[in-house]
C-alpha cells in the first residue's frame, strides 16, 4: 500500500501546530478536519498565555489575529445576595510582549490553518476520520468514508473526546470525574460600550473569573473575557458534579444556570444592550496526570485535548498552550523517527520525554492534586457565602453601636474558618 | 431568551442521519436521565406518548457531555459526517 508520511486527524491547535512544525521538512504530511474549516469545531472560554509557547513558533506571533490582551483580572466570589470581587490591574501584564490574551477559536484556528497551508501543507475539510488501519496491532493509516490513507504514522489530534486514543487501545472509557462541560455566549457590543464599561483602553482587555453560589455548590464556575467587540461568557462545571446533583430533588438544567448567572446583578449590567450571536459548548479533560492516556503507539502519538492535556488550575483552566506544546513536540519526535526509519513505539518515545522535559508534564505533574482539592464543594458554596457574610458585617453600620472590628472579624473566622474542618480544607490548598 | 432561541443564533449543517442513537432498553430503566440535565443545548427528553427517551441531534453543539453523563452506556455518540454538524464562526 502506499503511504504518506504523516497523516494529522484534526485541524485544531494541537494538528495545525504539529503541521506548522513540519511543514518545510522532507515530508508528506496530510491534515484531514471534520469541520467545514479549521476552528468551526473549536471552542475556548476563551484565554491564551503566550508565555509557555512563543519560543515554540517564534515567527508564527506577529499579527496574530487575538481578541485582546489581558491587562486586567478579576474574581469574584458570589454568594446569596452579595458578592466580593479582587481586582488586578497590572502594569507588567500591560506591557509588550503581552503575556496572554483574550481569544475566539474559530478566527484563531482559521487564521492558523491558512498559515500552515502557506507553508505547504494540504488541509482537507470536511473530512472525519472513521477508525484507523492497522496492521499486526500497528497503526498504518485511518479510514475516511471509504477512502484508506495509509501513513507511517498517525496524528490524533482530534480533541477531548478522541475515538482513535480509543480505537488504538491508548485511553480509557470517559468517566464523568475527569472531564469537565464548558458552556458560553458571544455576546456582542459596541468597542466603546466594552472599554467604557470594562475601564479598558485601546485594546486592552479583561478576564473574571466567578466562583460560589452560581454554580449551587457544584465544582466549577463562571468566565467573563473581553473580546474586541464581544464578550464571551459562560460557565464551566464537572460533570460529575452534575449528575451528583441531579440524583435527587430539585434537579437542575445546566443550560438555565447560565441564564441565571445573566441575571445576576453582578453581570445583567456589564452585557446590557448586547446581542447573543453565538452559543457553544466543548467538554474539557480535567483528570489531570494520572488519568492522560498512553501517548503514543506504533504509528501513532496523541496531542493535545486528545491526550488529556487540560487542566483546571483553580485560578485559571488551562489547554490551549498545552496543545501547541504537545503538537509542536509530536513533530520533533516524528522528524527523528523519520530520519531513523522507525516509527514504531520505540521510534516515537522520544516525544514522551520531550514532553516530560517541559511545561506540559511539569505543570500536570504539579498540579497532581488539583482536583480532588476542588472535589469539596465547600469552595463552591460555603467559603465564598462566609467570605461576603463577613465583608458586609464589617462594613455594615447602623442604629446599634458599631462594635469593635476586630470582634466582628473574628467571630466571623471562628464561625467558619477556624473549625477543625475549616483548617483542613486550608490545609489542603498546599497540595497545589 | 429560551435555549432554542439561542440554538438559532449557531449555524448548522444537518445530516439526515442522526449521529446519536440511545439503547431504549437501558433509558426504560434509568431513574436519575442525566442526559437532560447534562445536556448544555437542552436536546434530551421524554416523549410522554411513547415513554421512550429522545434526542434532537439537530441541535447538537457536539460537546459529548451527554455520552460522558450517561453512566449507563445507553448513548452511542459519534461525530456528525464531515462537513455537516454545528459550525462555530466565533468559537
Amino acid at each position: 500500500m502506499e503511504k504518506i508520511d504523516v497523516v494529522i486527524v484534526g485541524g485544531g491547535l494541537a494538528g495545525l501546530s504539529c503541521a506548522y512544525a513540519l511543514a518545510g521538512e522532507d515530508l508528506t504530511v496530510l491534515v484531514l478536519e471534520r469541520g467545514d474549516f479549521s476552528g468551526s469545531k473549536n471552542v475556548t472560554g476563551g484565554r491564551i498565555y503566550l508565555g509557555p509557547i512563543r519560543n515554540l513558533m517564534p515567527d508564527l506571533w506577529e499579527e496574530v489575529p487575538f481578541e485582546r490582551h489581558v491587562a486586567k483580572e478579576a474574581l469574584t466570589l458570589m454568594a446569596e445576595g452579595s458578592s466580593t470581587t479582587f481586582q488586578l490591574s497590572s502594569q507588567k501584564m500591560n506591557q509588550r510582549p503581552y503575556p496572554s490574551y483574550t481569544i475566539l477559536r474559530s478566527r484563531f484556528d482559521r487564521w492558523f490553518a491558512d498559515k500552515v497551508m502557506g507553508k505547504g501543507v494540504y488541509i482537507v475539510p470536511e473530512k472525519r476520520a472513521d477508525d484507523l488501519m492497522l496492521e499486526d496491532g500497528k497503526v498504518v493509516g485511518v479510514k475516511t468514508g471509504e477512502e484508506e490513507i495509509g501513513a507511517e504514522v498517525v496524528v490524533a489530534a482530534d480533541g477531548v473526546l478522541s475515538f482513535l486514543a480509543e480505537k488504538a487501545g491508548l485511553r480509557k472509557p470517559f468517566e464523568p470525574q475527569h472531564l469537565a462541560v464548558g458552556f458560553k455566549e458571544v455576546i456582542q457590543l459596541p468597542r466603546e460600550k466594552i472599554e467604557d464599561r470594562f475601564g479598558l483602553m485601546g485594546e486592552e482587555g479583561m478576564a473574571h473569573l466567578f466562583v460560589g453560589s452560581l454554580t449551587k455548590g457544584m465544582m466549577g464556575g463562571g468566565f467573563l473575557y473581553t473580546n474586541l467587540e464581544s464578550i464571551s461568557l459562560g460557565m464551566v462545571i464537572g460533570i460529575d458534579a452534575i449528575n451528583a446533583i441531579n440524583k435527587r430533588e430539585p434537579r437542575e438544567e445546566v443550560y438555565r444556570l447560565l441564564d441565571e448567572f445573566k441575571e445576576s446583578p453582578e453581570v445583567k449590567k456589564l452585557i446590557q444592550g448586547g446581542t447573543l450571536v453565538e452559543y457553544s459548548a466543548h467538554v474539557i479533560p480535567e483528570g489531570g496526570i494520572g488519568v492522560i492516556p498512553k501517548l503514543y503507539s506504533d504509528g501513532i502519538l496523541l496531542v493535545g485535548d486528545a491526550a488529556g492535556f487540560g487542566l483546571n488550575m483553580l485560578i485559571t483552566v488551562r489547554g490551549m498552550e498545552y496543545a501547541i506544546a504537545s503538537g509542536v513536540m509530536a513533530a520533533e519526535a516524528i522528524k527523528e523517527a523519520k530520519q531513523k526509519g522507525d516509527f514504531s513505539a520505540r521510534g516515537l518515545a522520544h516525544y514522551e520525554d520531550l514532553l516530560r522535559n517541559s511545561f506540559v508534564l511539569k505543570e500536570l505533574e504539579t498540579y497532581r492534586h488539583a482536583l480532588s482539592i476542588l472535589k469539596n464543594p465547600k469552595w463552591f458554596n460555603y467559603y465564598p457565602q462566609a467570605v461576603c457574610e463577613l465583608y458586609e458585617k464589617l462594613m455594615w453600620i447602623d442604629e446599634k453601636p458599631k462594635v469593635k472590628l476586630s470582634s466582628t472579624a473574628y467571630g466571623e473566622l471562628r464561625k467558619n474558618l477556624l473549625t477543625l474542618q475549616g483548617m483542613k480544607d486550608i490545609l489542603s490548598l498546599r497540595r497545589i | 431568551m429560551t435555549i432554542e432561541e439561542k440554538l438559532a443564533q449557531d449555524a448548522f449543517k444537518n445530516d439526515e442521519a442522526s449521529h446519536i442513537t440511545l439503547d431504549q432498553s437501558v433509558c426504560k430503566d434509568c431513574r436519575e436521565r442525566f442526559c437532560i440535565y447534562s445536556c448544555p443545548a437542552h436536546l434530551y427528553s421524554l416523549n410522554e406518548e411513547t415513554d421512550q427517551m429522545q434526542v434532537e441531534f439537530a441541535g447538537c453543539l457536539e460537546c459529548g457531555t451527554c455520552m460522558i453523563a450517561c453512566i449507563y452506556g445507553s448513548i452511542t455518540w459519534n461525530y456528525p459526517r464531515g462537513g455537516f454538524g454545528v459550525q462555530y464562526r466565533y468559537g
